[in-house]
């Protein structure tokens, strides 16, 4: 990336007398964006353009046709996955909703001491991958779980909460309810105190109030965190996949592509209506919330007035946190009693507890462990490295398409991990690696590209944050005091976005590491196979179960210390830039 | 849209928060449709109490009545009054019509004479146009406007307005002072008005209180307080006021104020002990030539102001301001000039320590 207004020492380079009409010339920055925008464009937009042209492609001629689509909805067990998905997606919104709304409407309306507890129980269900937990869930609130014997026994009936699609909603609902929480609390905070008090000025209160003003002004928060859960639960393979619940659209789709081929045509139908449904859900949701940005804290005023609980209300308050942080846990606690116990099946809790599963898992999964250290690692540097240069080119050039970059990047919100593990096995079947003698699709660095590409569009969010925050002045400085655009960028962006870009490393690196949807698809071998994999192969047998939970445990405290980690880190930054402008 | 016009009583208000004293002893009468200003620096407590008024933030010890009624155990929904918030507080998510028409619902008013109600409303506004706006659409003067309207049509008590000018740009102020002003005298409502600002105050209210630290520092007409300021803190706060520490002595029937430098004025109302005087720039004229009643000063700096002049005049042991007409052609006094003051003596304010 140098400079291209500089006339290079000692005469014209080769590269300066060749035409320009060949060579058009190129600042640095266009050449590191449009190499961005080829690696964008072959690993991600040509994938998912090939999945859906199959899905419009005769499998036997080779020519369009919408037959597959009509041999879909043809077929009852589709058309009963196609209802079954969106009767969980939506159900899972709903009771997420339930669990979110109090918790957020408690947190932001009165002193509660509790409030700590709440926000990090925001982070708690985010750092275990939902089909971890799911296990752990049938052990406790299945048909002969924890839950269920008691009741049997002291009260003679049970709840089917795991039953069929009961458990993938319960299970999706209890890890997604945070996206409603963190979105609707910050709605909730960013209303200014002064909307509520001219309701009441004009004589409203209590539930008129909130429902006549408060929650509508929240409205743009809320959807925003129910349309991710919606698109979420729809796009989910791993949960229903553990929980055996196969009558859905995205494990459809896995089970006919390894099962029945990759050539099989309904995969790809499948894998359109997920993207078709991702598309319209945030379309929808960006119809609705259109010209309402609602955030009205003035300058000085603090969101809503806060008021103390009353004795009775605190202690409905509690109550309510206490048991929804049990639910919340539920799948936590589940899972380390799995892994510390011997046998545990018609029994409330374990026969007897034991470290041998964590003995087993150690023997059996270093090499799980290894290779997503290694995916996850690769994963994340190159997000944080595409980030921050897709960042540096929307925000500080000009060049043309720019946003184009930031929109290419994004769209990977929108593509289910299943679709883009069945777009890389058709797109990359065919094309061998130099030197490796593996298709591409098999070699296990595309696993590595696969979980980079999923989780840029937040890596890319971090680094964007990151740079906004440093003042275009402090670049001109540098600028200004003798130092070429490169210089500028190596010793004064990048050093002060590296807080950002660190937590955003963290961030990719902990929740690849347990992404499972697209590296189901690609894993070719065990010994390839990341712990994701590496758990879904334990828990597939019950004698593996023990040691399934261990490796869950172990998914768990990476996650967990990923988290914490840039936590630390986006504090620690937070801090140091407000000591340097204070001085 | 006339309601019956009623007082407020406040009567020994006391608050806090935590530790802070926000308000301390506030004893006011405000009369029935009058327009009073609360107006002081910001930290003052005028905006408090005007909550308080409302029935906003913690609850103060003591009494607020309007028209008679205590309403300070009363939660804000039950006092009826109407309060403009200085940011509006347009909901963003209702229409113009369905900002303005929120409070008539929230009194289970029937939707046939919601309408009329809220088309008057806008009309006494202006606004009538406007009614299926979002608020987002609307210019800041207009939404004020509509703030207005959405208050006074459920015909409070009494009307409070939190420095509801303070988001306009300046032409757009003195218009929109003028305007509700005119309003308030047509519904008649008695009204307080919050400002920092001592023009706007001047302008609209028929009484005002100065605060200062929580405590009402002088109540009276903008005229009183500014000719007649009872402590140091309100001669100084409203205008500018050049202030003299001193005492004052009597020679026969003379009493004489004798600064701290031995300067000495003759003045012409009773005054006793020590204290200071405070001088009006515009009381206070140049001379060449002393007499015996002239202050010896020396002229440090002047500033052209267009139908003024004024200079800053270093004088009995302190730095004068004084203002001195201009009229086309007149040169006026240069800096590093030695001059004397000739004090108009019966504007000057004694106030004892």
């Amino acid at each position: 990336m140098t400079s291209s207004s500089r006339p290079a020492a000692g005469g014209r380079s080769l590269a300066d007398r060749l035409p320009d009409a060949l060579f058009p010339k190129l600042s640095g920055p266009a050449i590191v964006g449009l190499f961005i925008a080829i690696f964008l464009g072959g690993f991600l937009i040509f994938p998912v353009l090939q999945v859906i042209y199959v899905a419009f492609q005769d499998p036997g001629s080779g020519a369009l046709t919408l037959r597959n689509f009509g041999d879909f909805f043809a077929t009852s067990l589709f058309r009963e996955s196609f209802v079954n998905s969106f009767y969980v997606s939506a159900m899972s919104v709903v009771f997420a909703t339930l669990i979110a709304l109090p918790l957020a409407y408690i947190t932001t309306r009165f002193n509660f001491g509790g409030a700590m507890i709440v926000q990090s129980l925001g982070f708690i269900p985010l750092i275990m991958p939902p089909f971890v937990g799911a296990v752990a869930m049938q052990l406790i609130f299945g048909r002969n779980g924890t839950v269920n014997l008691l009741l049997r026994e002291h009260f003679g009936f049970t709840i089917p909460f795991m039953d069929g699609l009961n458990g993938v909603i319960l299970v999706q609902s209890i890890h997604y309810f945070p996206f409603i929480l963190i979105n609707l609390s910050t709605s909730l905070r960013n209303i200014d105190r002064s909307m509520e008090e001219a309701a009441q000025n004009l004589g409203s209160h209590g539930m008129r109030l909130f429902r006549k003003i408060v929650f509508p002004l929240a409205m743009p928060g809320y959807i925003a965190g129910a349309v991710l859960v919606f698109i979420k639960v729809f796009d989910d393979l791993g949960t229903p996949l553990l929980l055996n619940v196969n009558n859905m659209l995205a494990p459809q789709a896995y089970l006919r592509i390894t099962s029945v081929g990759i050539s099989d045509p309904m995969g790809y139908v499948i894998s359109v209506i997920l993207v078709a449904f991702s598309v319209l859900s945030l379309w929808a949701s960006f119809l609705v919330m259109r010209g309402k940005d609602y955030a009205t804290v003035q300058k000085g005023g603090g969101g809503l007035a806060r008021r103390d609980l009353k004795t009775r209300e605190k202690v409905l308050a509690y109550g309510a946190v206490a048991l929804i942080l049990l639910l919340v846990l539920s799948p936590h606690i589940g899972l380390l009693l799995l892994s510390l116990g011997t046998v545990w099946s018609y029994a409330p809790l374990p026969d007897g507890y034991t470290l041998q599963n964590y003995v087993t898992m150690w023997e059996n999964s270093q090499q799980y462990i290894a290779n997503t250290l290694l995916y996850a690692g690769l994963a994340a540097l190159g997000d944080v490295i595409i980030g921050t240069a897709i960042a540096y080119i929307v925000l500080r050039t000009g060049i043309w398409g720019r946003k184009g970059l930031d929109y290419l990047a994004t769209a990977a919100l929108a593509v289910p991990g299943v679709v883009l593990g069945i777009g890389y096995l058709r797109s990359f079947q065919g094309i061998d690696v130099p030197f490796v003698g593996e298709p591409l699709a098999s070699w296990w660095v595309i696993i590595a590209i696969a979980l980079m590409i999923r989780r840029l569009p937040y890596a890319l969010r971090a680094c964007m944050a990151a740079l906004q925050q440093v003042s275009h002045a402090l670049e001109e400085a540098a600028e200004n005091l003798g130092a070429s655009k490169t210089r500028t960028i190596r010793r004064i962006v990048i050093p002060l976005m590296m807080g950002g870009i660190l937590a955003g490393f963290v961030t990719s690196f902990a929740t690849a590491a347990v992404e499972l949807s697209a590296t189901i698809m690609l894993v070719s071998s065990d010994a390839d196979s990341p712990l994701a994999y590496g758990i879904y192969l334990f828990m597939q047998t019950p004698s593996g179960r023990g040691a399934g939970a261990a490796l869950g445990i172990v998914a768990v405290v990476i996650v967990g210390l990923g988290t914490l980690l840039s936590q630390i880190i986006v504090e620690r930054d937070k801090k140091l830039k407000t000591q340097s402008g204070d001085h | 849209m006339t309601t019956e016009m009623v007082g407020i009583e406040i009567e020994d208000l006391h608050l806090a928060f935590g530790k802070t004293k926000v308000l301390t002893g506030v004893n006011l009468t405000i009369e029935p449709g009058e327009f009073f200003a609360f107006l002081g620096p910001s930290g003052s407590g005028k905006s408090t109490l005007l909550r308080s008024i409302a029935g906003f933030g913690p609850q103060p010890e003591g009494h607020i009545r309007i028209g008679g009624k205590d309403v300070v155990d009363l939660p804000p929904w039950k006092r009826n009054v109407g309060m403009v918030f200085q940011s509006y507080a347009l909901w963003p998510h209702l229409s113009v019509r369905e900002n303005v028409a929120f409070g008539l619902k929230e009194r289970k008013m029937p939707s046939s004479e919601i309408g009329p109600r809220v088309a008057a409303a806008l009309d006494l506004v202006g606004l009538k146009h406007l009614a299926e706006r979002m608020p987002n659409q609307l210019s800041g003067g207009q939404q004020q406007r509509i703030a207005l309207a959405r208050t006074v049509v459920v015909e409070p008590k009494v009307l409070l307005l939190d420095e509801p000018l303070s988001n306009l740009d300046a032409s757009l102020r003195v218009q929109m002072r003028r305007e509700l002003l005119a309003l308030q005298r047509k519904l008649g409502l008695t009204t307080i008005f919050v400002t920092h600002d001592q023009e706007e105050a001047n302008t609209t209210s028929d009484r005002m209180a100065v605060l200062d630290g929580g405590v009402i520092q002088q109540i009276g007409t903008p005229q009183t307080l500014y000719d007649t300021p009872e402590n140091l803190f309100v001669a100084s706060f409203l205008g500018t006021a050049n202030i003299l520490e001193g005492k004052v002595e009597r020679d026969g029937g003379d009493i004489r104020f004798v600064a701290g430098t031995g300067d000495k004025l003759l003045l012409s109302s009773e005054a006793d002990g020590t204290g200071a005087i405070v001088l009006r720039p515009q009381n206070i004229a140049i001379t060449d030539r002393p007499d015996g009643d002239t202050l010896s000063g020396r002229i440090l700096h002047r500033e052209f102001l267009g139908s003024q002049i004024r200079y800053i005049v270093q004088a009995a042991g302190t730095e004068m301001v004084v203002d001195q007409g201009h009229k086309a052609g007149e040169a006026g006094y240069l800096p590093e000039t030695d001059v004397h003051l000739k004090v108009n003596t019966q504007s000057a304010v004694w106030i004892p320590q």
